[in-house]
C-alpha cells in the first residue's frame, strides 16, 4: 500500500511521509538529508535541544495534544537512576492508522527522532512499544533499526561522540489499554497492562520506578523536522497554537479514504470533500467523529468553519484526538455505530475501576436494546446517567473515552434514540 | 522448549532490560510462534526460564487478547468489525465467511483448519473492510476477494 497521494489540494510539501520512492531505505533517507538532524543535535547542549522543541510549540500527536517540549522539561536533570524513553506505537484507537504509515514509509525519521529525544533528556535506552497485530510493521521497523546500528547511528558512542543509546522494539499483545502511558509501562515491565494511579507522574516514577517520558510515534517523528528546519519555521506551519504537519486519517463513507499529511488547521469539510474525495453518491454527511472513536461526535450540519486543530475542535465541542476522522453518510444507523463503539470500550476496559468495568457493560447492553427497538424512553436518561458517572471517576482516561461518545451521541442525536424507543402502551391508546 | 535460536534471542534481550520479568511478553510471543498457542506447561516453562512465579505468567497470558490459551485452527481469520470497517460493510464480509466455512465467529472448524473471530480495530481503517490471518492483512475486501482467498487457503 502506498501512502495516500493527493494533488493540487494544498501547496504543502510532505515532510513526515515525503513523496520520495524507497524512502524507508537508509541510503535513500541518508541521501535526502537523513540523520543530519541527529548530527546537529549532538553538536548542541541537551537543554538547547529541549528549548528548540519547546519553542516549536509541537504538541503530542497521540491524542492529548500536550506540549512536547514542556513534557521533556519535566524530566529531572540530575538523576542517580537511569532515565527511559517509551515511544508509543500501540495505535489502537478505532479510526486511527497513521503510525503504521511511519513504520512502513519513513522508519528512519522515527529512529532519528528517538535518538535526539534520548540525547536531549539524557537517556541511553528507548523502547518502541508497538501493538501486537502490527507484526508486519514490527519487522519493517526492526530492519530499519538493524541498518541504523550497522551505520553507527544507534549503539555505542554514536557518530564518535560520548552519546550511546539502544533502541528496542517491545511487541504488545492485543490490549487497547496498553496505549495508555502507565499501562504501557506496566506492559513493558512484563505485567498485566493495568493503568497506574497518577501522581506520581512518569517523569518522577516511570519504568522500573525511574524517570520516564512517553511520546507518540508521530510526535517523535516531528523532532528531526524541527531540528533540520528550526523552531521558527516549524511554529509557523498551520494553526498558531498547534502547529506543524499532521497525519490525518479519513475513513468511513468517503471516496478516497487514507492518511493525508497536511498542516494543522485545515478545514474539516475541505479534508472530507477535497482530500478524501467526498461522500459516495454525493450523499449528505450525517455525522463525523473527528479524532478517533473516543472523541465527541459532531453533527453533519455543524461542520462549517471547524478546523483540524486543538482550539477549533474544542470550541466545536469535540477534540482533535489522534486526527482519525470517521465520516458517516445520511443513511447511517447511528444507534448501531454507538452500540459498536460502546461494545469496543466494554471489551477493552481492563476491569480495574468499577465505574468503567461495570458501566461500559451496562451501556453496551442498553444500546443493544435501542438497536433492537426494545428500549424504553427512560433508557435514554439512564444511559446518560451511567456515562456521567463513569466520566472522571476512573484511574485512566479509558473511562472518559467510553463516556464521551455516548454523551455526545445523546446530546447531538437524541432524536435517533427516541425513534428507537418502544411505543408505550399509553401512547398506543390501550 | 524454546529453540536454541530463540534461547539465544532471550540472552540478547536480557541485556536490553534491567529485569527478567520484562521478558515475559517477548518469551510468550516466542512460545506462541513456535507452538501455535500457550499451554499450561509452556507457562510453567516460561516461569522457570525467567524465574517468575507461574501465577504471574498466567495473569499476563489471560490479560492479552492475542495470546492464545488453546490451539487455534490452521488459518486464524480475524475480521475487524469496528466502526470504520462496519461502515464499509464488514457485516456482509463476516456473514459470507461464516457461510462459506460453515462456522460462526468465535468457532473453530472440526477439521481444525479454520478459526474465525471478530476483532477490534486493527488500524486498517483507510483500507476497510479488512481481515488478518496471522501477520498478514487483507484489505479493501469484497466477497469476490474473500472467495479467492478462501479457495487459495482451502
Amino acid at each position: 500500500m502506498q501512502p495516500a497521494h493527493t494533488e493540487n489540494i494544498t501547496t504543502w510539501k510532505r515532510v513526515i511521509l515525503p513523496d520520495i520512492p524507497e524512502f524507508h531505505k537508509i541510503d535513500v533517507y541518508g541521501a535526502n538529508g537523513g540523520y543530519k538532524a541527529l548530527k546537529k543535535a549532538l553538536a548542541m547542549k541537551p537543554d538547547e535541544v529541549i528549548d528548540e522543541v519547546k519553542k516549536s510549540n509541537l504538541r503530542g500527536r497521540g491524542g492529548a495534544c500536550f506540549p512536547t517540549g514542556l513534557k521533556w522539561s519535566f524530566m529531572p536533570k540530575n538523576s542517580d537512576k537511569p532515565k527511559y524513553l517509551c515511544v508509543n506505537g500501540d495505535e489502537s484507537e478505532p479510526g486511527t492508522f497513521k503510525d503504521r504509515q511511519i513504520f512502513e514509509f519513513n522508519p528512519h525519521v522515527l529512529i532519528e527522532g528517538t535518538l535526539i529525544a534520548c540525547y536531549a533528556m539524557g537517556m541511553t535506552a528507548a523502547y518502541i512499544y508497538i501493538r501486537g497485530e502490527y507484526g508486519k510493521w514490527i519487522k519493517l521497523l526492526q530492519k530499519a533499526i538493524d541498518d541504523a546500528y550497522t551505520h553507527g547511528f544507534i549503539g555505542e558512542r554514536i557518530l564518535g561522540t560520548d552519546f550511546s543509546a539502544n533502541i528496542t522494539i517491545h511487541r504488545g499483545a492485543g490490549a487497547y489499554i496498553c496505549g495508555e502511558e502507565s499501562s504501557l509501562m506496566n506492559s513493558i515491565e512484563g505485567d498485566r497492562g493495568y493503568p497506574r494511579v497518577k501522581p506520581p507522574f512518569p517523569a518522577q516514577f516511570g519504568l522500573w520506578g525511574c524517570p520516564t517520558t512517553i511520546n507518540n510515534v508521530e510526535t517523535i517523528s516531528n523532532i528531526p523536522i524541527i531540528m533540520n528546519n528550526g523552531w521558527e519555521w516549524y511554529s509557523q506551519i498551520g494553526a498558531v497554537k498547534h502547529p506543524g504537519p499532521l497525519l490525518v486519517g479519513v475513513s468511513g463513507h468517503v471516496n478516497n479514504p487514507g492518511v493525508f499529511e497536511m498542516p494543522t488547521g485545515e478545514p474539516l469539510l475541505e479534508i472530507i470533500h477535497k482530500w478524501a474525495g467526498g461522500v459516495p453518491g454525493k450523499k449528505e454527511i450525517k455525522a463525523v467523529i473527528p479524532g478517533g472513536s473516543s472523541t465527541m461526535i459532531l453533527r453533519g450540519d455543524q461542520l462549517e468553519g471547524i478546523r483540524m486543530d486543538v482550539d477549533s475542535l474544542k470550541a466545536a465541542g469535540s477534540s482533535v484526538g489522534t486526527a482519525g476522522i470517521i465520516v458517516m453518510d445520511s443513511d447511517t444507523d447511528l444507534i448501531q455505530v454507538i452500540r459498536r463503539i460502546a461494545e469496543f470500550y466494554y471489551h477493552e476496559s481492563c476491569g480495574q475501576c468499577t465505574p468503567c468495568r461495570e458501566g461500559t457493560g451496562w451501556m453496551f447492553k442498553i444500546l443493544k436494546r435501542f438497536e433492537h427497538h426494545e428500549a424504553q424512553r427512560e433508557d435514554i436518561d439512564l444511559l446518560m446517567d451511567i456515562a456521567n458517572n463513569i466520566e472522571g471517576n476512573t484511574i485512566c482516561a479509558l473511562g472518559d473515552a467510553a463516556a464521551w461518545p455516548v454523551q455526545s451521541m445523546i446530546r447531538r442525536f437524541r432524536d435517533e434514540f427516541e425513534k428507537r424507543v418502544q411505543p408505550s402502551y399509553h401512547h398506543a391508546g390501550t | 522448549m524454546l529453540s536454541e535460536s530463540n534461547l539465544n534471542k532471550v540472552e540478547e534481550l536480557k541485556k536490553r532490560y534491567p529485569t527478567s520479568q520484562a521478558l515475559v511478553l517477548p518469551v510468550l510471543w516466542m512460545i506462541q510462534e513456535q507452538e501455535g498457542y500457550i499451554s499450561e506447561e509452556s507457562m510453567k516453562y516460561a516461569g522457570t526460564l525467567l524465574n517468575i512465579p507461574y501465577g504471574h505468567i498466567l495473569g499476563v497470558v489471560t490479560f492479552y487478547t492475542m495470546l492464545q490459551k488453546k490451539a487455534v485452527g490452521k488459518n486464524h481469520i480475524e475480521v475487524c468489525t469496528n466502526v470504520s470497517c462496519m461502515l464499509r460493510g464488514s457485516g456482509k464480509i463476516l456473514e459470507h465467511i461464516e457461510k462459506r466455512l460453515g462456522i460462526k465467529a468465535g468457532e473453530t472448524s472440526q477439521d481444525k483448519k479454520w478459526t474465525l473471530v471478530e476483532v477490534e480495530c486493527l488500524g486498517s481503517c483507510g483500507t476497510a473492510p479488512m481481515l488478518a490471518i496471522g501477520d498478514e492483512y487483507y484489505e479493501n475486501l469484497t466477497v469476490e476477494k474473500i472467495d479467492k482467498l478462501l479457495d487459495r487457503l482451502s
